[in-house]
């Protein structure tokens, strides 16, 4: 018995030795797994996926999703409620509403994506200057970043337009400028936190220079939760661009930005509901998808870990 | 507490400077020429009149050097003369302060409905033992974070006032016109009120004075209203300071939805028009709204619990 429980080491022994290829196969299967048991656990969550994939495939190939024309209307089809040929209805030129919400994704999420880079890189170097370099710089831009916070964001991004001027960049920008001081926070106790550690205090005792602490410890250890704040911004900048292009400083009439078809809708809010509610529903969707996933990214996920 | 009141007035003046020159800086340097801008308001640059540009540029002070301009507007600016409105050519202040109490009435409404909305769900979420009523109110936060106000606005128009006809859909008229506009409003506030307070509440039950209460024979709605709510509602207090001034600006999205005469009415004209001067006054008025809600928030802070001392200035960091 003894015997035989000896010889099993023995064998297995330099099996896991020999083999380490099927192991890291083994440990990525697992890890697979897991995430989908994760998923799996939680529908609203996968469901929110789902959302989410399905906007970002319609903005980069809306013709996967509707086959009419957005800009191209019947006249004598117009004002038809939602139906088998018109899934959203049309609007009162006879266009199709679900293919120019679908086109219109491209419009709003490009925005989108504009405004959380903007927020990202700007408010991320911002924190990363004033963690990093710290004394009289952390001072000057820590108040600088506070009276940003101080003026609500809707009023910045006004008056951002005022100077920038109308359109979709413009509006994503100042959307984006809007939410810099958020990421600048976050960015700066991430980088404080992380400049403390031991390994950068050890990395720096060994003669490193500042650079390659900052590209080597700094950076990969601190961008986790300012990521994170990305994912939780990205709906906020939906609803942002959204309204912004509701009030009318987004892209020019044709052009069927999510928040344009509302505002264009409101006109005939008493006959046609389908015209507002719709494409609403989607920006709500979107949202609630998009904050979903961040909640999942923020919390349950590393907690489960 | 003198003291530390005047020590918050001092770092308030010094927030509404700082506002007041991000706004210089925004509005005036940015690539968009305000004197071009105003000039042409709504046309083409091309059709703007030199002479008449030179006329603007000389009147507004534009040809002076730049920090020559800037200790010129802010001189004015600190006697409450933040210029005239180019489109109509009345003071910044008295535009701004006639659109006024419209707006006040619309956020003051959306804030207490917004604090009694959401906190009785948050309070009734956290009391409930039924299972699924508690994650039904709990799931409803979320979802009012999500949705675009302005489309919320245009529901409730839909439903109320073209199906129901129970309140109108347009206009300033009465109580029974501001109904809707301020729920609309505290749609998104009341939602992270309520996240927050029931996050803060659940937090509050654990704690080991609650466990003495119960051991005492306290009831349960004594422990949830006079023990847990008490301590928990400094979080959410927080949170309603920092919102206030999101509430105001929110006004300028409800306005437009029902057509309410206001200060966001005046703004999105502004913005349209590209009337710097009442564009900065309005983001100055935002600063001062944001740092008026924090200090009083900051005061009310000892009366809800007794053990913060204010005039310690430990809490003075928070502007």
């Amino acid at each position: 018995m003894s015997q035989s429980l000896l010889d099993d080491q023995t064998e297995a022994a330099p099996a896991r030795t020999a083999a380490p290829e099927p192991a890291a196969g083994q440990e990525r299967r697992d890890r697979t797994r897991r995430t989908l048991r994760f998923l799996l656990r939680r529908p609203g969550l996968l469901l929110s996926v789902a959302v989410v994939v399905l906007v970002v495939l319609a903005s980069f190939r809306p013709g996967l999703f509707a086959s009419q024309d957005p800009l191209k209307g019947v006249p004598s089809q117009n004002f038809r409620p939602p139906s088998g040929s018109h899934w959203f209805g049309t609007d009162e030129l006879g266009r199709d509403l679900f293919s120019r919400v679908v086109h219109g994704a491209q419009l709003s999420l490009k925005a989108t994506l504009i405004a959380v880079l903007v927020a990202f890189v700007v408010g991320g170097l911002l924190g990363l200057l004033a963690g990093f370099v710290g004394r009289w710089v952390d001072d000057v831009l820590m108040r600088f970043v506070d009276v940003l916070l101080a003026i609500p964001a809707l009023f910045l991004s006004l008056a951002l337009v005022t100077a920038l001027g109308y359109g979709t960049v413009k509006v994503a920008v100042a959307v984006g400028i809007a939410s810099v001081a958020s990421f600048a926070r976050v960015a700066r106790a991430e980088v404080l936190r992380v400049r403390q550690a031991l390994y950068v205090e050890a990395s720096r005792s060994c003669g490193v220079r500042w650079y390659s602490v900052l590209r080597r410890h700094v950076l990969p250890n601190a961008a986790g939760p300012v990521i994170v704040l990305a994912t939780l911004d990205f709906g906020a900048s939906v609803l942002a661009v959204s309204a912004l292009s509701f009030l009318g400083y987004g892209a020019p009439p044709p052009a069927p930005e999510w928040g344009t078809l509302i505002s264009d809708g409101r006109n005939y809010l008493a006959n046609a509901w389908w015209l507002t509610a719709l494409p609403g529903l989607v920006i709500a969707a979107t949202v609630l998808a998009a904050n979903r996933i961040a909640r999942a990214l923020d919390g349950e996920w590393s907690r489960q870990r | 507490m003198g003291r530390y009141v005047l020590k918050r007035l001092a770092q308030a003046v010094g927030v509404l400077w700082a506002a007041y020159t991000v706004s210089f800086l925004v509005l005036d340097f940015l690539p968009g020429d305000p004197v071009t801008a105003m000039a042409g308001a709504g046309m083409d640059s091309g059709q703007v009149d030199p002479a008449q540009v030179e006329a603007l540029r000389h009147e507004y002070g534009f040809d002076k050097p730049v920090l020559a301009q800037y200790a010129d507007y802010l001189g004015r600016a600190v006697r409450g003369d933040f210029g005239d409105a180019v489109s109509t050519g009345r003071p910044v202040t008295a535009t701004l302060g006639d659109a006024l109490p419209q707006t006040l009435q619309l956020t003051v409404t959306a804030l207490l409905l917004a604090v009694v909305l959401g906190g009785g769900l948050a309070v009734v979420a956290t009391y409930t033992a039924r299972r699924w009523l508690r994650q039904l109110l709990l799931s409803l936060p979320p979802l009012g974070v999500s949705v675009p106000t302005f489309w919320v606005g245009l529901l409730l128009v839909d439903a109320f006032s073209f199906r129901l006809h129970w309140f109108p859909a347009f206009g300033n008229d009465g109580p029974r016109g501001l109904v809707l506009p301020a729920l609309t409003l505290a749609v998104p506030t009341g939602a992270l009120v309520a996240q927050v307070l029931a996050k803060s509440l659940l937090t509050a039950l654990d704690q080991a004075y609650v466990e003495t209460a119960r051991a005492k024979g306290a009831g349960r709605w004594r422990i949830h209203l006079r023990h847990a709510l008490r301590n928990a509602s400094l979080p959410a207090l927080t949170v309603v300071g920092l919102l206030v001034g999101q509430l105001v600006a929110g006004s300028v999205v409800v306005e437009t939805v029902f057509s309410r005469d206001g200060l966001g009415r005046v703004t999105a004209a502004a913005v349209t028009s590209q009337d710097i001067p009442v564009v900065q006054g309005v983001v100055v008025f935002g600063a001062l709204i944001f740092v008026a809600a924090n200090l009083l928030v900051d005061l009310v802070y000892p009366l809800l619990d007794p053990r913060i001392v204010v005039a310690s200035g430990r809490r003075a960091s928070t502007v």
